[in-house]
This record gives structure tokens, sequence and C-alpha cells, in this order.
């Protein structure tokens, strides 16, 4: 405390000289930080997706130069189309997060609606059960995941994991989508009923109102589940049911030695993601510092 | 509220059971029977028999000489990947979100942007993509490190028993930096405006304002940061296994509670796998994480819910 006004004694005799020539190195500091570290966070990225335009020399003659006439080559990406089932993985991720989101979307908006709109015996209770889902990862449960899906004759299937991965995602779904629920204005809900609305009606009614809240879960879920390699490796390694980022794995691990396929391969599995990351990035930010997820 | 509890209303039920049913069996269901499995084991004879042993499982991962220097090898290695995340990780993450919550600073969404683009990328990709960053062959790292005049420092170091727990661990950091930072910008802007003003005019540096006025008011945000690290630490499997396989290599020097897990539930090469020990392991696992959780719930939660009244 003694410091700060000592400070403020001396003061006024030269403070706007010395603070705006402080302020200055202050932000120059600042800039060159954000300015260092975001390098470091692309420069790998954008290495890979150069280098993958090039032929195999010049990727280790110069692994810096932008690809021109002399060193263009698809070649990496010839080897990709010859040897992996890149499309068909595509395919499978495609409609394994899909189908998962419509899911997660649909029965964690019933169950939050619910949990938040009507006061039942058991409801805090039932909160708190869902809960428990948010801190403890599902992972640790693969042994009997394992054991059932055998059992359910569903593994190599895309059901399993859907299954899994809507189950993954219904608690943290619930827990976004009620704080918006109880936003909605009891008079909007009470104003139906009177016109004689079922709940149900009432439901399709609010809806369309939390829909950016919507829109951040879908975000928030898709990538975590597009990126997963744990269950795809055990519940559905099947050459016709695996995912990319098995596919990926698998491939990446057979052609180590050949650069270009490596590289072709690694920009083919980022570019969807980086697409949609570009398209979302504004409302993905917003959900976050919009308090969404806490 | 008498009536409601005779004849519980239908429509309820129709919103709730989709959503109950598919958690309860498909997440809560195997977490407790896996749990029920670890005090089981399969006979010798038929493999698809299983008998109760009680803790036995548990017994053999403290001594056998096979598994008890794996398990600790797993907890100690997890242990240091923690608090990699926890010295480098969350730190950096809260310095980049101070200063993208400065309104001085121009182009603070672009920077936001590319910082956070690594999250998004699969464990899969950024294994590989690092693999061949510092792959000597190719000698990208080593020529970065020229630019700073450190070129004679360059050493394999993902193939070294000394260095590839770290490697791996800052790999993990340069992925995930993102998700703090974004934590704590969410939380940066929400300190008003004149509380920092009123600092300010009062005298108090930037270095100040941030240690007396800005760090108590995220201390709710350092804890969940805290937890989200710790659980999602403890569960780490992707990385180690596309960058060093699932033996978790050179000489297990990479290897975490996840790919022991992965080894011995499921076999890997030679090894043939065990789904009961197995679920030992993954026992092993819930409790650390349980330990974590309730340990922040109960010591950290309610001591910030007691400052807040």
């Amino acid at each position: 405390m003694s410091v700060v006004t000592k400070t403020k004694i001396y003061r006024p005799r030269f403070s706007l000289n010395r603070d705006r020539f402080s302020q200055r190195a202050q932000l120059l500091i600042a800039h060159a930080i954000l300015l260092g570290y975001s390098l470091l966070a692309i420069t790998p990225v954008l290495i890979v997706v150069i280098n993958s335009l090039k032929a195999r020399r010049a990727i280790f003659a110069n692994p810096y130069g932008l690809p021109n006439e002399a060193t263009f080559d698809l070649v990496g990406y010839k080897t990709l189309a010859d040897n992996g089932n890149y499309p068909s993985y595509f395919l499978n991720s495609i409609l394994v997060v899909s189908i998962s989101l419509i899911l997660i979307l649909w029965f964690g908006s019933m169950a939050a609606f619910a949990l938040k709109e009507y006061k039942f015996p058991g409801n805090t209770l039932l909160g708190l059960y869902m809960a428990i889902g948010i801190m403890i990862p599902i992972r640790l449960g693969t042994v009997s995941l394992l054991k059932m899906m055998v059992s359910l004759k569903l593994i190599n299937t895309l059901a399993a994991l859907i299954l899994v991965y809507t189950a993954q995602n219904l608690p943290i779904t619930i827990f976004i989508l009620s704080s918006f629920f109880e936003r909605i204005p009891q008079d909007l809900k009470d104003a139906a009923r009177v016109d004689g609305a079922s709940e149900y009606r009432i439901y399709t009614l609010v809806l369309p109102l939390i829909r950016p809240a919507l829109g951040t879960v879908a975000v928030f879920t898709m990538i975590p589940v597009w990126n997963d390699l744990w269950f795809p490796l055990i519940l559905a390694p099947a050459e016709n049911v695996k995912t990319v980022t098995l596919g990926s794995q698998t491939f990446l691990g057979q052609f180590l030695n050949d650069w270009n396929a490596v590289l072709a391969a690694l920009t083919l599995s980022m570019i969807p993601i980086l697409i949609l990351y570009i398209i979302f990035a504004r409302q993905l930010v917003r959900g976050i510092t919009s308090g969404a997820v806490k | 509220m008498s009536q409601n509890r005779r004849a519980f209303p239908v429509h309820i039920l129709v919103f709730l059971a989709p959503a109950l049913l598919i958690y309860t069996i498909f997440m809560i269901y195997p977490l407790i029977d896996t749990l029920r499995l670890s005090l089981y084991a399969s006979t010798p004879q038929d493999k698809t028999q299983e008998v109760f042993i009680g803790f036995d499982n548990y017994k053999t991962l403290l001594t056998n000489d096979q598994l008890a220097p794996r398990l600790g090898g797993a907890i100690k290695n997890n242990a240091i990947f923690f608090a990699i995340h926890m010295i480098v990780q969350n730190p950096l993450g809260l310095l980049l979100a101070s200063l993208l919550a400065s309104p001085f600073i121009y182009g603070r969404s672009i920077y936001r942007t590319m910082i956070f683009m690594p999250t998004l990328l699969s464990f899969v990709l950024v294994g590989f993509v690092w693999q061949i960053m510092l792959n000597p062959l190719w000698g990208i790292a080593k020529d970065i490190l020229g630019v700073v005049g450190m070129q004679s420092l360059y050493q394999p170091w993902l193939g070294l028993e000394s260095s590839a727990l770290a490697v791996i661990g800052l790999i993990s950091v340069w992925q995930y930096v993102g998700v703090p930072m974004m934590l704590f910008l969410a939380a940066l802007v929400t300190i008003p405006d004149e509380l920092i003003e009123a600092a300010r005019v009062d005298g108090a540096t930037a270095l100040s304002i941030f240690w007396r006025i800005k760090l108590p008011l995220l201390l709710p945000t350092v804890g969940i940061v805290m937890v989200l690290t710790f659980v999602g630490n403890f569960n780490a499997f992707d990385l180690v296994y596309t960058i060093q396989g699932g033996l978790a290599g050179p000489n297990f020097s990479s290897d975490l509670l996840g790919t022991f897990f992965y080894r011995t539930f499921f076999g890997f090469q030679l090894q043939q796998g065990n789904p009961t020990m197995g679920a030992a392991i993954a026992g092993v696992m819930f409790f650390i994480i349980l330990a974590g959780v309730l340990l922040y719930l109960f010591g950290w939660q309610r001591r910030m819910l007691q400052l807040e009244y």
C-alpha cells in the first residue's frame, strides 16, 4: 500500500511524458509476444500445407519456399488416391458427427427444457445426476462398453460410435442449454398455455429462441467427436467404418517414410476443420466469451 | 403436490426419457460396470467366464513385478505431464488472455483466431505434424534454433528417454493453450472498466492492477482451468499413442495412465489384452480423477463461494 501512495506524491512532476513512453513500450512488448506466439501456433500447419504441394526433392532442399513451377507436384495426393479409402473415411466421419449432433441437440434440449420448466420431485437430484458426466470421462467405462457393444452386435458399426458420443455429450449440452432456457420469460410460455398450446408445442415455440446456444453447443461437440481416436480404435477399427481420424492414423503410420503422402494426408485431414473454424470462429468466440461455457 | 406424485405428468417423461436412457445405458452403467469388472478375473479354461476375486487385481497391480513398475511409472509421468501444463500452459494462457483483453491492442481477433487454431486439430494431426517438424531428417527445428543462434542445442528429443515426455507435454501445451486463454479472456472482459480506471487514477501500475485486482477476480476461473487440466491430463492417451505408439517409448519414458490402460486392456503387439486388469487400471484412474474433482469442489469452489458473500 505504501508504495502506491509514494508514487502518488511524486507523480505530477513528470508523469505525462514518462507515461506515454512506457505505454508505447508496453504496447510494443504486448504485440511482440502476441505476434510471436501466433506465429508459433500457425507456422507448423503452414509448413505442412505448403510442402504437401511440392516434389520430394524441394521438400528437403527448401522447406520454407512456396511451391513454384519447378517444384509443384501433387504426387502425395496421388498416393493417397491410390492407397487410402479417404472418401469413405470422410463419409463415415460426416455420418457419425451429424447424426450424433442431431441426437445431442434434440434429446439434450428436451431434457434441459423439462429440467428448467417443470417442478417435479427429484428435479435437483436429476440435474446433479446428469452433471456427473461433465467431470468423469466416459473413456474409463471402455472395458464395459466394449463388452456391451459385442453382445449388442454393434462392434464395427457407426451406430456404436454415435450412441457413445451422444451419451458423452448430453451432460454438458444439458448444462449449457439449461442456463439459456432459464432466461426465456415466463409470460411467453404462459401466454401460449392460455391459448391452449400443449407442452410439446411450447417446447417447439421456445427452441428457436435459444438458437445461438444450439450453435455454440454444436461447434463444441462437433470438434472433439470429429477428432476422437480412442473409440474408433476400440469400437470400430474395421476398414469400412473407419473415421477420418483413425484412417489418417493408420495411413500415416504405414507411409511414414513417404513424405509427400504424409504431408498430403495431413493437409487433407486438416482442411475440413479449418474451413469450419473460419466459418464459425466468430460464433465460437462469442459463445465462450458470453459465458456459455463455464 | 400430492396429486403430482400420484400421476407423474406424461410430457415430462417424454422430454426426459431419451436423454436419461442413453446417458444411463451408455455412460453411467459402463462406468459402474467397469468398476465391478475390476473385481473379477476371467478363468483360464473359459475366457468369457468371469469369477469374483475381490481386490486381487488391484493387489496384482501394486505388487506384480511386471505391472507395478509400469503403474508407478505411468502415475509419475502423468504427474509430470500435469505439472508441465500447470507451469507452462495455464500461466501462458493467462498472459495471452490479459494481453488480448487490453482495448489498446489492434488486431486482437486475428491473434485470438491464430492462437486458438491448433486446439481444433486432432491429436493425430498434431502428433504427426510435430513428429516431422522435430525430425532430424527434415531439420526444421534445427533451422528455427539457428535463427536464435542455438543450433547446437538440437537433439532428437522425441527419441531420448530424458526428454520425450517433456516434449510431448509441450506439444500438448502448444495445442491446448487456447482453452485456458479463452476461459481467462471470458472472465477478464466481465471485470468492470471503472474498477481498473479507479485504480489507475490512484496511480497503480499495470502490474499491480493485475496482481491486486484482476487476479483475485479471476480465482474462480483459475479453479475451473485447474480442474479441467487435471481431468484432461489424467485421461490423456491420444498424443502419446500417435507420437510414440502404444508402447509409449523410448523404454516407457512417455507412458501415461491412458496408454498403460490401453495396452493392458486391449493388448498391443505381442501383449495379450486383459479386460479385467484393464478395468482395475480404469478404476485407479477413476479414483484419481474423482479425488481431483472432489478436492476442487470442496476445497476451492466452496472457498470461492465464501469469498463472494
